[in-house]
């Protein structure tokens, strides 16, 4: 017995080449632009010699996160990637995430802002962040490519789609959770939508908000090591290399790079959220 | 002037409210609709108005509607039927910008339970209204500095909320609401929180401010004394619906019905003040042996009276006499008071309740003797100065 297969693989794909053939003049444009963007954020931060780097870097962890153990871990850590010769892809990985987070938050929080705001939109969003946060990394890889051409660009683009979910959620929830008789009371003086958005409820939802931001920043992380696979270089890079080379010591050496990097992001981060409250 | 006017007034809870309309209207009472529809009764067919310049105070036990028909009033809730007036504008037919901006020109609200921001400090709380309305920094944060002081919290400006205690949070509340400086001042149980002597002074406070600046205003309270201390009128709540709407003496004297009645009974402190607490001391009486009519005369004129007291040789009570009476003898050359003495005056002894006192005093034209049981004059009662008594001493 013979039952027809659904060609659900065969529409996905024809509706992207459809896609990629009407806009990828578009998409290859603006990859082009940020290439450029990227190149200089990057060429200006190894410009920089890595101990003024590394002090600046501490500095400002011990400023936002007002801890100096934090501190001194950041010193440490940065000491040991460059002693470790992963300088360049360090901060290659770094500003990659820099400017995907970027993106994601552009998106993710008015997004977020929106979905609060309007059942509809909360409607139509939330069932695709389900689809966008259970697909497998990797799948996002694909269509990349062909919009916007093997390398940095494309790893951006699927870091963005991947890491924007947290930023949706976290800012909707924070929104959502400001009480009832605050709102009613803003109501009650007066306030228009906006004033109730500005005055009220994105400074009550802002540790929550934080905490999205924290989960959308590690999650670049982790994608932008994953898009080492279509050319992002950086740390990832380093691992692939290490794969495909059966290269253990070098392999691990890039991962503890990519730990000390998270583990600097998120303590950071942490403590700016939670000093908000 | 009318200010607020509330006309047949519902608010029904649940999903389909219109349905429970007409059997409001045939009777049911409100467990009956929750029985069998499972929809709460909010408010139920409530009809008043105030007047500008008014307090009327909105009473009634926990769960009666008070705080619905409040949020009805401003529309923070959508009545299910009937209008709402401000100023002769129908608030129920605006649309919602519309209804901002005559929440913004003309309300101002106090929540029961605070509703302060968090995330600002206790100046930029009672600022709050202030800068919706886009006035500019330092202008609004002088009015608020005012209506800080104004409520006794000089010097907590830069606290935040959750510092304060609960009292204090609910005076930042109040600031907040008073350094608006609206027309229209919806006050949900606003003292609720305060102790006794800070109570006291904010309801001295409010009155003083709403005679000052004709301020109208619609208190929410379940504190009988309150009630009386702050009402020009009082609107008695039961299940939602309005039982009666009066004065104070209204209230007192003449209860509605039961629930009224059980109600001025319970919170009623008139119950355990008696005639002797709530009497104030004679200035002047006339002594039937030495007084005659000028002395009688002299004596009202110095206490500014219009009648007098007049005791015998034992210095009992033996009756009343008015001035007018008294000038007529001294015309006639007479110099006895004894044929113009009221023996009739009424009296009560030292133990009457203050209850029983306002249907005494009806129509009375001159204060109300008390004596003890061998009929010695101890006191007396003037009307006005009754229900001041009773509230006065209902606040501790
Ligand atoms: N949002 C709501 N949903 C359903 N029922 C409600 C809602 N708000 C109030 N009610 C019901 O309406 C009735 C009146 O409540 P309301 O809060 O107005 O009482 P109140 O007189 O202010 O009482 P209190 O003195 O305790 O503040 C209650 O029976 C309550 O259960
Ligand atoms: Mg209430």
């Amino acid at each position: 017995m013979d039952i027809p297969r659904i060609p659900v693989g065969k529409t996905i794909e024809a509706g992207i080449d459809f896609l990629v053939e009407h806009c990828s003049f578009a998409t290859r444009a603006f990859s082009d632009v940020l290439d450029t963007g990227l190149d200089i954020v990057q060429t200006g931060m190894l410009a920089l010699p890595p101990w003024l780097f590394i002090i600046i870097v501490s500095l400002l962890t011990w400023r936002l996160a007002r801890s100096k153990r934090i501190a001194l871990f950041s010193i440490a850590g940065l000491l040991l990637i460059w002693n470790m010769g992963l300088w360049k892809a360090t901060v290659s990985t770094i500003s990659l995430v820099i400017v995907s987070t970027l993106m994601a938050l552009m998106i993710g929080v008015p997004t977020g802002i929106l979905a609060a705001m309007s059942k509809y939109v909360n409607k139509t969003v939330m069932p695709v962040l389900d689809v966008m946060q259970t697909m497998p990394a990797f799948v996002y890889l694909i269509p990349a490519i062909p919009f916007f051409g093997l390398g940095k660009v494309a790893a951006i683009f699927s870091t963005v789609i991947f890491a924007m979910p947290p930023a949706i959620r976290f800012t909707c929830l924070g929104i959502q959770q400001v009480p009832k008789e605050l709102i009613e009371c803003s109501e009650a003086f007066g306030s228009t939508r906006w004033q109730r958005l500005v005055k009220l409820e994105l400074p009550l939802a802002t540790p929550t908000i934080m905490a999205g931001v924290n989960q959308t920043v590690m999650l670049s992380l982790s994608m932008v090591v994953i898009a080492a696979m279509i050319g992002a270089k950086g740390l990832g890079g380093e691992v692939w290399k290490a794969i495909q080379r059966l290269q253990m010591g070098k392999g691990f050496e890039a991962g503890i790079g990519i730990v000390i990097v998270a583990i600097i992001m998120d303590r950071v981060l942490q403590k700016v959220g939670s000093r908000k409250q | 002037m009318e200010k607020i006017r509330v006309e047949n007034l519902y608010k029904i809870f649940g999903p389909q409210p219109a349905k429970v309309i007409p059997m409001l209207e045939q009777g049911l009472s409100k467990g009956d609709i929750m029985e069998k529809t499972k929809h709460g009764v909010g408010v139920n067919n409530a009809s008043f108005s105030v007047e500008e310049g008014e307090i009327v105070v909105v009473m009634g036990l926990s769960g009666s509607g008070k705080s619905t028909l409040v949020r009805c009033i401003n529309r923070l809730i959508e009545p299910t039927q009937g209008r709402v007036f401000i100023d002769g504008i129908d608030l129920t037919s605006l649309d919602k910008n519309e209804l901002r901006k005559v929440r913004l020109e003309k309300l101002g609200m106090v929540f029961q339970n605070f509703a302060l921001f968090p995330h600002r400090t206790v100046l930029q709380n009672a600022e709050f209204g202030l800068e919706i309305k886009g006035m500019d920094p330092e202008e609004r944060s002088k009015k608020a500095y005012d209506a800080l002081e104004l409520v006794g919290l000089k010097g907590w400006e830069d606290s935040f909320p959750s510092q304060l205690s609960g009292g204090m949070q609910q005076r930042v509340g109040l600031a907040r609401a008073l350094a608006l400086d609206p027309d229209i001042l919806l006050m949900d149980e606003a003292f609720s929180a305060l102790d006794p002597l800070i109570r006291r002074d904010m309801q001295d406070e409010l009155i003083s401010l709403q005679e000052r600046m004709q301020k109208t205003i619609l208190f929410i309270s379940h504190d009988l004394d309150e009630a009386l201390k702050l009402g020009d009128r009082i609107v008695l709540m039961k299940d939602g619906e309005i039982v009666q709407i009066g004065t104070p003496e209204d209230i007192l004297t003449n209860p509605a019905d039961d629930y009224v009645s059980r109600f001025v009974e319970d919170v009623d402190i008139t119950k355990v003040l008696t005639a002797e607490s709530v009497m104030k001391k004679t200035e002047a009486v006339g002594h039937i042996k030495t007084d005659g009519p000028r002395a009688a005369l002299r004596k009202m004129r110095k206490n500014s009276i219009s009648s007098l007291f007049v005791l015998n040789e034992e210095r009992k009570l033996m009756g009343v006499v008015n001035a007018q009476d008294c000038a007529k003898l001294v015309a006639e050359g007479s110099s006895d008071l004894r044929s113009v003495i009221c023996t009739t005056c009424k009296t009560t002894h030292l133990d009457t309740p203050a209850q029983d006192l306002f249907i005494i005093m009806q129509d009375l034209g001159y204060p109300l003797a008390v004596v003890d049981d061998d009929n010695r004059l101890k006191g007396v009662i003037i009307r006005g100065s009754l229900i001041a008594a009773i509230a006065e001493r209902g606040g501790n």
